[in-house]
């Protein structure tokens, strides 16, 4: 409960320092404010409880989820060094505003009532929207944020209709009342139902698992990579966690009626997210169907609702925003020097011959591309390997080896930025400057990746 | 301890020379074998202290302890002898590349050593999910070298092997996982129980996914495309590495994975197994007659001999497992010397084509002796290395199948032609311009083909010694399949 005060009001306290004339102080600041509020989420540990007239329910795992989410961004926070340094920046706002979208994420992984959830989301995807079109000048950026907003918007409106037939159903917000329902009768059933199938819809949107994909590619192109890295990380986990808390607490035992709608998200994730995957030229597009594939993934786990799911999805989580981190801040580095059109280049064809310009950035774009096809000694891999189990679980033996054939395909293309970085020349002689912090925070989410490769233990120990 | 000790030293040498980047290379080459005779040295130790005390080769320790995978390797016959044959063939594949400047040397021996580790780690490994781990990390490693150090039309070819074999691998996780979700255990000797009672149905499923795991490893016919373009392609440390040793994997998968844990599978797909793999043999040897690139016949041999190990394997009966792990040391040794060799006419020469080529004897009269000597061992003549293994797998598919044995038979014919063809291209016959100039072998040449000829021969008279090894193994694992 305390990270949500806490960074309400230091949302407010950024806005402020941007009055300052140094703009150093701001990022230094916003991660300083995170920390704390990471720190003073833990307070609450091993004290589960109700809060706000049983809104909001904070236990061990919401903690961790929070946790995760919260050290994610100060891991991205990083890699903005030296970008808003033109006079049209903002950034005392952006700030601002990520701190403000956390709060909903945060929410979105200790609510208690629909209410809540609904309000997370919305804190989240507002910001979001505010951030994918923050650089104003961009028309494709421009472009992102409508159709951001627009669909955004109807997902919200669908879940929102989800959460009016689950309250006229049960009478209640609260997730624990469909629990009377499902005993009672069969007919009365029939809005609930209902309510469960469009909230999830809703959701579904939200963690951009497809046949709800259509935005991901291109928003994840408009948006200043920057902010791409933040939406692709953060809301993943908070939405999957969201969605698994939903269907685990009101009505896991509905399975038939639900593991319908999310074993064809999966096999539609899956087969889309990675088959798009493997025509794109730009790495910014790669990731965004790779992005969509690893939904696919994460709702395996899901699919599974194992004594075991929460760790996995967790798990999965970390391994998948440190991967992409590491991911998105090379191509951040790599791309600020190559202008192509007023743009910076962000094709494929840009790595081609760091490992001779920087070796560094080529070893964690490498390290990073093996996590997230699931090598091993990577994270990834286990991740991988616990929501495979989670589906082995439900004896799901098709659906895995379907999944299994799509991680085959995964390998293809995210192994074509490798090659170009290993293998590849290159005429272009641009210089790579890296700031000092970017490389400290790239090396950790690598360190990390590597770290949890080897000791997955060290995640699944807090449970 | 001492087989952690066989998986660390290698990984440690690995980093270390990763730091000697940028030394000159005959440094970090000496580096490097030095870190590879020891692990030799280490093993000789180890295989000495086999015999007597069984308990120091088990290591275990924790891994992920909530779900019970553990880190825990050990040393039985096979995995004695496989282990035996990295230690030994390592050291030969660094001493090879002596004479050869690579550019970023440094990091080319220290991805030979990565995969050294990675295997010893399969051979030794008593846990599925470490046996998986070091399965695929034996592949990384090998697949840098072979892109970076390769040729033209490398990064193509390799990226192929890699994501063929990766999605082999994958099916294998699946199978992996299934059999740890029933029977909530992970160690390899435990799921043997639980395999047992597993519904047959299932049991065919896990064969299925083990199989083409294994399949496109070795390669067996159909899953072999990758192969021979990738044996061609690859530098010859590489393509040591791929025929040799990771090769092996595949078979010895078949023995340590498929075999006791898909019983029911094994039973019933054997014969279909076995036809495939018969065909691989038959088809592969056809090509390598027709084919005029050297290192293009020796892959196709390759393929070829791989075949008869896998149907002996599948033929479920003593000598023809037997015969698959003899043939296993014998033929990983006789690759990497004929790999070498045709490196060195290479070398020399600038040509793989066999008309252009010719008259070597004359020339390099030590290198044809031991060339012949090698060659021998490959066509498996009596008293040399191949010959036991080759009569105990016929033996085997015999016992199983008349036909199918008449049919695998042929292999000794194709196997004769084939390699004879080779013989008398390139070192009879008359002197051409390509090899007017060509000079005998240099020490460090000879210090690598000494030792592989003499192992030719040691493994054709006693053979015994080898069969001693892995036998009780085999007839406690035949005695598990009933």
């Amino acid at each position: 409960m305390y990270p949500i005060v806490i960074l309400s009001i230091t949302g407010l306290i950024t806005l402020f320092l941007g009055f300052l004339k140094s703009r150093k102080i701001l990022l230094p600041a916003t991660i300083l404010f995170l920390l704390i509020a990471v720190a003073a989420g833990f307070l609450d540990w091993n004290k589960p409880g109700l809060y706000f007239n049983a809104m909001i329910d904070i236990n061990n795992t919401s903690i961790i989820f929070g946790a995760i989410i919260l050290i994610t961004a100060i891991l991205i926070l990083p890699l903005s060094a030296g970008r808003f340094d033109d006079e049209t920046a903002h950034p005392a706002e952006y700030y601002a505003i990520m701190q403000m979208s956390l709060v909903g994420a945060i929410i979105m992984v200790s609510f208690q009532n629909l209410i809540m959830l609904f309000v997370g989301i919305e804190i989240l995807s507002v910001a979001l929207y505010v951030l994918t079109g923050s650089d104003k000048r961009n028309l494709r950026g421009n472009e992102a944020a409508l159709k951001y907003f627009l669909m955004g918007s109807f997902a919200t409106g669908i879940l929102l209709f989800g959460i009016a037939m689950y309250y006229g159903a049960t009478g209640s917000f609260n997730i624990s009342a469909s629990m009377a329902l499902i005993k009672s009768s069969h007919e009365g059933k029939i809005f609930f139902w209902i309510g469960i199938f469009f909230m999830l819809i809703g959701l579904l949107f939200k963690v951009s698992a497809a046949p709800f994909h259509f935005w991901t590619a291109d928003v994840y192109e408009g948006a200043p990579t920057f902010f791409t890295t933040f939406m692709a990380t953060v809301v993943k986990t908070a939405g999957f966690y969201a969605i698994f808390k939903l269907i685990s607490v009101s009505f896991s035992s509905e399975f038939a009626v639900w593991s319908n709608l999310i074993i064809g998200a999966i096999v539609l994730s899956l087969s889309i997210g990675n088959i798009s995957a493997v025509y794109q030229s730009s790495f910014k597009r790669l990731l965004a169907f790779s992005s969509i594939s690893q939904a696919g993934y994460m709702l395996l786990s899901v699919i599974g609702m194992s004594n075991q799911s929460e760790e996995s999805l967790a798990f999965y989580s970390v391994s998948y925003s440190l991967a992409s981190i590491s991911a998105f801040g090379v191509l951040m580095v790599v791309s600020k020097n190559t202008l192509e059109n007023g743009r910076p280049n962000e094709s494929i064809s840009v790595f081609n011959g760091l490992l001779k310009k920087s070796p560094f950035l080529a070893v964690i774009l490498s390290i990073s591309l093996f996590s997230l096809s699931g090598i091993p000694l990577t994270a990834g891999f286990w991740g991988k390997f616990f929501v495979f189990s989670d589906a082995a679980y439900r004896n799901l033996t098709w659906l895995l080896v379907f999944a299994v054939i799509m991680s085959a395909v995964g390998i293809y293309y995210y192994f074509k930025p490798i090659i170009a970085a290993l293998f590849k020349d290159t005429e272009n002689s641009n210089t790579i400057e890296i700031y000092p912090a970017v490389k400290v925070c790239l090396f950790l989410t690598t360190l990390g990746t590597i770290i949890f490769g080897l000791f997955p233990n060290l995640v699944r120990s807090f449970f | 301890m001492i087989t952690l000790l066989l998986i660390l030293l290698p990984l440690i040498g690995a980093f270390l020379l990763l730091f000697l980047k940028g030394r000159p290379q005959s440094f970090t080459k000496n580096v490097a074998l030095v870190l590879a005779l020891s692990e030799f040295l280490i093993f000789i130790y180890a295989a000495c202290g086999f015999a007597k005390n069984k308990g120091q080769l088990l290591f275990s320790a924790d891994w992920v302890k909530e779900l019970g995978i553990k880190f825990q390797v050990n040393l039985d016959g096979i995995s004695l002898l496989m282990v035996g044959l990295t230690s030994f063939l390592i050291p030969l594949v660094i001493l090879s590349s002596y004479r050869v400047a690579y550019k970023n040397a440094s990091v080319l021996y220290a991805l030979i050593l990565f995969t050294q580790s990675a295997l010893v780690g399969v051979f030794a490994a008593d846990d599925i999910f470490l046996f998986y781990f070091c399965f695929e990390a034996a592949l990384i490693p090998v697949y840098f070298l072979a892109t970076y150090w390769g040729g033209e039309r490398g990064p193509k070819i390799t990226f192929k092997m890699f994501v063929y074999t990766m999605f082999g691998s994958l099916l294998m996780l699946v199978a992996f996982v299934t059999l740890y979700m029933r029977g909530q255990t992970a160690d390899i000797a435990a799921l043997k129980q639980t395999a047992v009672l597993l519904p047959p149905a299932l049991q065919h499923l896990l064969f299925g996914a083990f199989f083409i795991a294994f399949a496109i490893k070795m390669p067996v016919f159909p899953f072999h495309t990758w192969q021979p373009d990738a044996y061609t392609e690859s530098p010859t440390p590489a393509t040591m590495l791929l025929s040799g040793l990771l090769s092996k994997m595949g078979v010895f998968g078949l023995i340590r994975i498929l075999l006791p844990l898909s019983p029911a599978g094994f039973k019933d797909y054997a014969t279909i197994a076995i036809v495939l793999s018969l065909i691989g043999l038959v088809y592969g040897s056809i090509i390598a007659i027709r084919q005029n690139n050297i290192k293009r016949m020796i892959a196709y041999s390759s393929f070829a001999h791989m075949g008869l190990m896998s149907a002996g394997v599948f033929t479920g009966n003593l000598s023809g497992i037997q015969g698959a792990i003899l043939q296993m040391l014998a033929h990983g040794i006789n690759a990497v010397g004929l790999f070498f060799i045709l490196k060195i006419i290479y070398d020399r020469t600038g040509r793989r084509d066999l008309p252009s080529l010719g008259g070597i004897t004359q020339k390099a009269p030590v290198l044809s002796v031991l060339f012949m000597i090698i060659l021998l061992g490959s066509v498996a003549l009596p008293l040399t290395n191949g010959f036991i293994g080759e009569f105990l797998l016929l033996k085997g598919v015999f016992d199983f199948n008349p036909y199918f044995g008449a049919f695998a038979g042929l292999t000794i014919i194709l196997g004769a032609v084939y390699m004879l063809r080779l013989m008398q291209r390139s070192m009879f016959g008359n002197i051409t311009h390509n090899t007017e100039n060509f000079t005998d072998l240099k020490t460090s040449e000879v210090l690598v083909l000494a030792p592989i000829a003499a192992a030719v021969i040691l493994m054709g008279v006693f053979p015994n010694f080898f069969l001693k090894i892995s036998e009780p193994v085999v007839l406690n694992l035949l005695q598990l399949a009933k």
